[in-house]
């Protein structure tokens, strides 16, 4: 049901852009996702953006495991 | 002519100019030349021999073509079994309709990576079929080489080596077909791997096979249900290009089913495995190649675990069905 | 990004696991949880996660997450009514639904009426460019999904509306999550101490719309993302619910889901679809629980096709594993005469279900290492 990627947007136009993973790119609809530009980490599911990774809680959620990691290791 | 017609097949005048003209010009060598019924050939005492059949869609595709797989994948039957390749026959099914222009890049592919294998073509036939009675064209390969090296059984303890990142033909022909709508300067790995020779004559390794249909995994599958072992497989060692993992992430599909061209899975002692690396890395081309695992003692029916990333296992089994995408 | 991907790794999954390890042991009791998404399936047996938190006490369920698991018969049947006995029609599907077996076959594999032909599309925007390309044709879409699907069809929807595309229609099987949970914990036929909420289907809607799970029945939850690391944040948030008495819905992918979801797409689907009763697989009709497209583009209206024409396995199970009451290991088909290579219903065929991901992914390492 869920089947999604984070992937980097390289450009926009209008009502699409291109994502690209390890030189491999893809034309998607951004039309879920107003405001989106390149540069951004696009959640891309079936050909579709349905939302732009929030880094700075991706920040957050890797601090958390380095919290743990920690912990682990003490 | 600029399309192939059947007339080339019939056997007569059409055809003797067709090979003497074409053919030749570019695969034209001295025993081939001669266009004798048969290559009379001096073979060495223990000689290995193989064939293999080409149908692949599309016929060209980033970094190759059918002309460089045929060579390339019948030379590599030849090495991984321990054997220098020698000679080669070539037999074409031409589809009526060919663009001989098409024809002509395919057959430059072969002699290019046939100089580059150190083979020649020394025997050959043609065929044409009627228009929608082949795929373009179809060809067959069988090879000669001399036996340098004895492939062992593996055994437990041995170390699995890939000689480099597995599964970039299999995305480069996903992107010449065109049917998952992504773009890639992603390049086939055909190659001929007859750098690897060296590795058999210094005794170096056990057993070596290419990386072909299946992928890796059911490579390493083969391997362990023949030798009777069971193969561990560190899923965070495998050296998969970016392209690789993109087409993974992206499409849901499982990379160590992807298909090479050009590379190997090579099983050698864990006293000389670090030799092997070695040279793989600095003598022979495989900068990427990696040691990915171990074989172990057969356990009951498991021919492979998958140590994944994150740390579990689970058994992996050889290629069954079509790799389809996940789309919810 | 290349910092996720520790998220991935084995010292994160390790010290996630040690920390479950610690909650499940102040729990003190045997757990199960249910993962709703057939994606959550895959990472956990993909990643060998199932046989780890079973050793800690917490057995995971797989849920109705599955689009192409829950589709009835009756929409099959349409589909392969409209291919077979309808001229000039495109069916226009995902590759999954195609290879679900039926009496007659898959639908990949069906003869189709003059003009009519069977084409496999990875994004619903292709539907767009098959209606352009054969403007003397119907394409008709057979629109599976849930949240996270169904904006693109909406987006689709409203394409046509804006360019005034005339051969398109919808063959729908969009349902929406919510309200098979609310089906499963109100039948209390699996005990259930805890969910783990689909990520990318919450992108969509948000949090909100699972909030009468704890309010209501008192079941702890956490929105969970894809990597091992993900899940198994996920996990523990629920077990602390668990232990602090305290059920709620925790997001435990804030990178990607937000409280309020994703406005621009909720939006786009309440402007072109509307809620309507939908037949499930495995549930019967659940009220509401269904997506629809304005009438014009319905193909049922257009076509009147036949939704009593092909029908699954008699011994298929696929209805009871969706609703968590069996484990695919459960059906005595599984593994016998179900596998990936000749299935016999849909949990076995679509890459959400949790057969085939059982089958293929779960097999257990003799011996348990970990």
């Amino acid at each position: 049901m869920c089947l999604a990627i984070p992937l980097r947007l390289i450009d926009v136009e209008g009502e699409h852009g291109t994502v690209d993973a390890g030189g491999i790119r893809r034309r998607i609809v951004i039309s879920l996702v107003p405001g989106a530009k390149p540069g951004d980490y696009a959640i891309v599911h079936a050909g579709f953006a349905i939302s732009l990774m929030d880094e700075e809680q991706a920040l957050l959620s890797i601090r958390t495991i380095h919290e743990l990691l920690d912990k682990a290791g003490s | 002519m600029d399309r192939i017609d059947l007339s080339i097949g019939s056997g007569g005048k059409s055809m003797h100019e067709f090979i003497a003209g074409v053919v030749l010009r570019h695969l034209g060598n001295a025993r081939l030349d001669g266009l004798g019924d048969a290559a009379l050939l001096d073979l060495p005492r223990h000689a290995a021999f193989t064939t293999d059949s080409f149908v692949v869609k599309p016929l060209f595709f980033p970094g190759g073509d059918i002309g460089t797989l045929c060579v390339a994948g019948t030379v590599n039957d030849l090495v991984v079994s321990g054997a220098r390749p020698l000679f080669l026959s070539l037999g074409l099914i031409l589809e009526e309709g060919l663009p001989m222009a098409d024809l002509e890049r395919i057959l430059a592919s072969m002699r290019r990576t046939a100089d580059a294998a150190g083979v020649t073509v020394v025997t050959g036939d043609t065929k044409v079929v009627r228009k929608g009675e082949a795929d373009g064209i179809y060809v067959n390969t069988a090879g000669i080489g001399e036996a340098v090296g004895r492939p062992e059984t593996p055994r437990p303890g041995d170390i699995l080596i890939v000689t480099g990142s597995p599964g970039d033909h299999g995305v480069a022909i996903m992107v010449a077909r065109r049917e998952f709508e992504f773009e890639g300067d992603v390049r086939s790995d055909c190659a001929a791997l007859t750098r690897l020779l060296p590795l058999w004559e210094s005794g170096d390794v056990r057993w070596m096979r290419d990386i072909t249909r299946g992928g890796l995994a059911t490579v390493a599958c083969e391997m362990a249900s023949q030798a009777g072992c069971t193969a561990v497989l560190r899923e965070a060692d495998v050296p998969f290009s970016p392209p690789v993992r993109g087409v993974a992430e992206i499409l849901g599909i499982e990379p160590l089913y992807l298909p090479s061209e050009g590379k190997a899975l090579i099983v050698a002692p864990s006293a000389s495995a670090g030799r092997v690396l070695e040279f793989l890395r600095t003598k022979a081309a495989c900068p990427d190649a990696a040691a990915i695992g171990t074989v172990e003692t057969r356990d009951r029916e498991v021919d492979a675990i998958l140590r994944t990333q994150s740390g579990g296992h689970r058994i992996l089994e050889p290629l069954t069905g079509e790799l389809l995408p996940r789309i919810c | 990004m290349k910092d996720l991907e520790i998220l991935r790794g084995e010292p994160a999954v390790r010290a996630l696991v040690d920390e479950i390890g610690r909650e499940a042991a102040g729990i003190g009791r045997p757990l199960q949880l249910m993962e709703v998404c057939g994606t959550h399936t895959m990472t956990v047996y993909r990643n060998g996660l199932g046989p780890v938190l079973r050793r800690l006490g917490v057995t995971m369920i797989s849920g109705p997450g599955c689009p192409v698991c829950v589709t009835p018969d009756s929409t099959i049947s349409a589909a392969a009514s409209l291919v077979r006995e309808h001229e000039g029609v495109i069916l226009a599907s995902f590759g999954d639904m195609l290879r679900v077996p039926t009496s007659e076959g898959i639908l990949m594999k069906l003869v189709p009426a003059a003009r009519s032909e069977i084409r496999i599309v990875y994004s619903a925007e292709e539907t767009l460019r098959l209606a352009r390309e054969n403007p003397d044709r119907s394409v008709v879409f057979l629109a599976a999904g849930f949240e996270t699907t169904i904006p693109s069809i909406a987006w689709v929807v409203r394409e046509c509306v804006r360019r005034d595309v005339r051969n398109v229609f919808l063959l729908s099987a969009m349902k929406t999550v919510p309200a098979p949970l609310r089906a499963i914990l109100s039948a209390g036929e699996v005990r259930l101490d805890g969910l783990i909420y689909p990520g990318h289907v919450s992108v969509i809607i948000g949090t909100h719309p699972y909030e009468f799970i704890p309010k209501e029945f008192g079941v702890p939850g956490a929105v969970a993302g894809f990597e091992p690391a993900d899940f198994l944040l996920g996990v523990l948030a629920v077990l602390q619910q668990i232990r602090g008495r305290r059920p709620a819905v925790e997001n435990a992918y804030p990178r990607a889901v937000r409280a309020e979801g994703n406005p621009e797409a909720v939006r786009l689907i309440a402007e072109t679809l509307h809620p309507a009763d939908a037949e499930w697989r495995g549930f019967g009709t659940i009220p509401q629980s269904g997506l629809l497209p304005p009438e014009r583009f319905s193909a049922l209206a257009r076509f009147n096709p036949r939704t009593d024409a092909v029908w699954t396995h008699e011994g298929c199970r696929c209805g009871e594993v969706v609703r968590g009451l069996i484990a695919p290991e459960g059906c005595p088909l599984f593994a016998r005469t179900c596998t990936p290579g000749r299935p016999l219903g849909p949990c076995m065929v679509s890459f959400e279900g949790a057969c085939l991901i059982h089958a293929k992914y779960g097999k257990e390492v003799p011996g348990g290492q970990d």
